[in-house]
């Protein structure tokens, strides 16, 4: 094991991935000579040279279809957005063509790539950089959508989505990138199985899901409950939302009885919302209070520092809401 | 179905093809235009669903074009597709039994008319998003240079994705990383009811290739050997000096957009349509050949008869092939590790 950040794990991962399989290659906005906008792809312009880490112009439809069609005949691409938001430019490459081809040709071809991706809010960058569209993507039957929230995931993931078959929505975060953590470094079984929770934290009174950066504070907050209000909660980073471990959710739920579900996406048709209805459809009888949710403001996000500050959830928030499911209604 | 004839095969004749090569192109030709005609006639008795598009008219483009190709080579197109994944030489039983939406189909019934894909003749799908396939087709142009290969794709599309983002993005990557991708613009004068001049602002789309510092011509797209031609030519260089090249075939389609528009006759004459069937590509190509002496009327008529058989067993066969079956409704959405 070794101690490093989130992206100098996700670095290891495509490295790795580069070295391991020569089908593999990067492609997007700035991933080469500029080491890509978040460094994640520092030096491997350097390692690999231009054929496999490519600099696109600004045209993200362009080059995603580059992505599809060299995935369907055979290479993996790991295509860079260089902001969450402007992965809208090529919604319909991903959604009408990466997701669909697989399904309509019958399996005659494959579209093996990965679409990497950091959002959220927090550093003033107004709506059209600053947005978590987790649930666009979750909602489309043909991608898979990961969304790591420490740096050993991140590489991990980062991995299983390469070797993965499937087109994969990889969604990072940017206040993630410094975060560090430990991460295994022998390149052998460092490979997370898609569709398995991480229980961050034990707890028997209140079930609290969290992702990315959410899951840090659903962690943060758990710890305030503990010291100030003597609520012990269990904490779960979910890590892929598609594959979902709902087994997971479910068993903890039966445990806590409570239930409530952080992100920093919109209210409406979100994540919580998706896990919510799935939890009171398939625990109902276990819940002994509403889902509670936790969720980004529903509102373009705003440029101003205090104003941002209290569109997307910090500790105090979820705190409140765990306390709310203690409280008769 | 996609030899490319050499040079002396070529000039053999001092027509351009060989008798052997000529009767194929005829031949293909015809299956084509009989394939759309019994579609049209299967989409009437409600034996066809959504949407159909066809190429009636259209059909030296697909021929000439494949032609000039190596089975290895790639096709890429977009919804009216029949001709080009004919042409590629895919099994016209299964084409239509996908038409069908039947278990035999191509895609065993998932992907339908505007969706037709087949691996074994490397024709890639049948994309009915207007340009969206544009940029795929580059990214196979990625992979073949990227694996140091000597393959070519063809990529069709209408006029009608011309003023699509996507065209000038995908026209800039091929040029910018020096793709083997050849740009075979369909220029059949109507994007569903609207015109070129209502859509374009440059009309002689393939100008478009100067801008982008791309090789273009455009060519008469009811002459096959026309065709076939100009894509010999752009398949040669583009193999040997890895860049793209862009034609546009002037041609024009009989039928209307879709079968719910028959004529169409709202944005267009009769006369111009009856005007431009005089210069019918089957039939330019039957007098031409003839008038070469390179076929008889018997060969002809063997031709058609031929064809006319091979069209007799697909509608049959997808007749006979059943329904997909209630339990792949959930499969290939994914791969499964």
């Amino acid at each position: 094991m070794a101690v490093m950040t989130y992206r100098e794990a996700l670095n290891m991962a495509l490295r790795e991935e580069m070295h391991r399989d020569p089908s593999v290659f990067l492609i997007g906005e700035e991933v080469g000579l500029y080491e890509g906008a978040y460094k994640v792809t520092q030096g491997l312009l350097k390692e690999f040279g231009a054929q496999r880490v490519v600099d696109t112009p600004i045209a993200e439809s362009g080059f995603t279809g580059v992505g599809i069609g060299a995935a369907m005949v055979g290479l993996r691409p790991v295509v860079e957005m260089m902001t969450f938001n402007f992965a809208l430019l090529a919604l319909d490459q991903i959604v009408n063509h990466a997701a669909a081809i697989p399904y309509m040709f019958n399996g005659q071809a494959r579209v093996p790539m990965v679409i990497r991706m950091p959002g959220g809010g927090g550093h003033q960058l107004g709506p059209t950089h600053s947005h978590s569209f987790e649930a666009l993507f979750l909602q489309v039957p043909g991608l898979l959508v990961a969304c790591p929230s420490t740096p050993a995931d991140g590489k991990a993931l980062l991995k299983a989505a390469i070797r993965d078959d499937n087109p994969v929505i990889f969604i990072e975060h940017e206040s993630l990138y410094g975060v560090r953590g430990e991460v295994a470094d022998n390149g052998v079984d460092d490979v997370l199985r898609f569709g398995e929770a991480a229980v961050r934290r034990e707890g028997g009174d209140v079930t609290i899901i969290g992702l990315l950066k959410m899951a840090h504070v659903a962690e943060d907050a758990a710890r305030t409950l503990s010291h100030e209000h003597r609520v012990e909660a269990e904490v779960i980073d979910p890590r892929t939302l598609r594959p979902l471990d709902l087994d997971t959710i479910l068993a903890s739920v039966r445990k806590t009885n409570r239930c409530v579900i952080v992100e920093e996406g919109w209210p409406h048709g979100g994540v919580g919302a998706n896990i919510a209805a799935l939890v009171q459809e398939q625990a109902f009888d276990d819940l002994d209070a509403p889902v509670g949710r936790v969720t980004g403001a529903d509102l373009p996000m705003p440029y101003s520092k205090p104003l941002e500050q209290i569109a997307f959830p910090h500790e105090p928030q979820v705190v409140e809401a765990v306390l709310a499911t203690f409280r008769d209604p | 179905m996609a030899k490319t004839l050499t040079r002396s095969e070529a000039s053999s004749s001092g027509f351009g093809v060989d008798a052997e090569a000529a009767k194929r192109l005829l031949s293909e030709m015809i299956l084509i235009r009989r394939f759309e005609e019994k579609a049209a006639e299967a989409y009437a008795l409600g034996k066809i669903g959504g949407f159909l598009h066809l190429y009636i008219g259209e059909e030296a483009v697909a021929v000439g074009a494949t032609s000039a190709l190596r089975p290895d080579d790639y096709a890429i197109s977009a919804y009216r597709e029949h001709g080009h994944c004919l042409a590629k030489g895919s099994d016209p039983k299964r084409m239509m039994a996908e038409l069908y939406g039947r278990r035999d189909g191509l895609s065993k019934g998932k992907g339908g008319s505007m969706h037709l894909f087949d691996r074994t003749t490397n024709f890639l799908g049948g994309h009915a998003i207007v340009g969206a396939h544009l940029p795929i087709a580059v990214g196979v142009g990625f992979a073949i240079k990227y694996r140091g290969g000597d393959q070519v794709i063809v990529c069709y599309f209408g006029d009608g994705a011309v003023p699509e983002g996507e065209f000038h993005e995908a026209m800039n990557l091929a040029a910018l990383w020096k793709l083997p991708v050849i740009f075979l613009c369909e220029n059949n004068r109507y994007a569903m009811g609207t015109s070129v001049e209502r859509a374009l602002a440059q009309t002689e789309i393939w100008k478009f290739g100067q801008t982008y510092g791309i090789p273009a011509e455009k060519v008469d797209g009811m002459d096959v050997l026309a065709v076939r031609e100009a894509v010999s030519r752009a398949v040669a260089r583009t193999r040997q000096q890895k860049t793209p090249a862009l034609i546009e075939a002037d041609t024009y389609r009989y039928r209307g957009h879709s079968m719910r528009d028959p004529a169409g006759a709202v944005y267009r004459t009769k006369e111009e349509v009856e005007r431009e069937k005089l210069r019918d590509p089957i039939v330019l190509f039957r007098d031409k050949i003839l008038g070469a002496g390179l076929l008889t009327e018997a060969d002809i008529r063997a031709v058609e008869k031929d064809v006319n058989d091979r069209m007799d067993e697909a509608v049959a066969f997808a007749d006979a092939s059943p329904e997909p079956p209630g339990e792949w409704l959930f499969t290939d959405i994914y791969k499964e590790a």
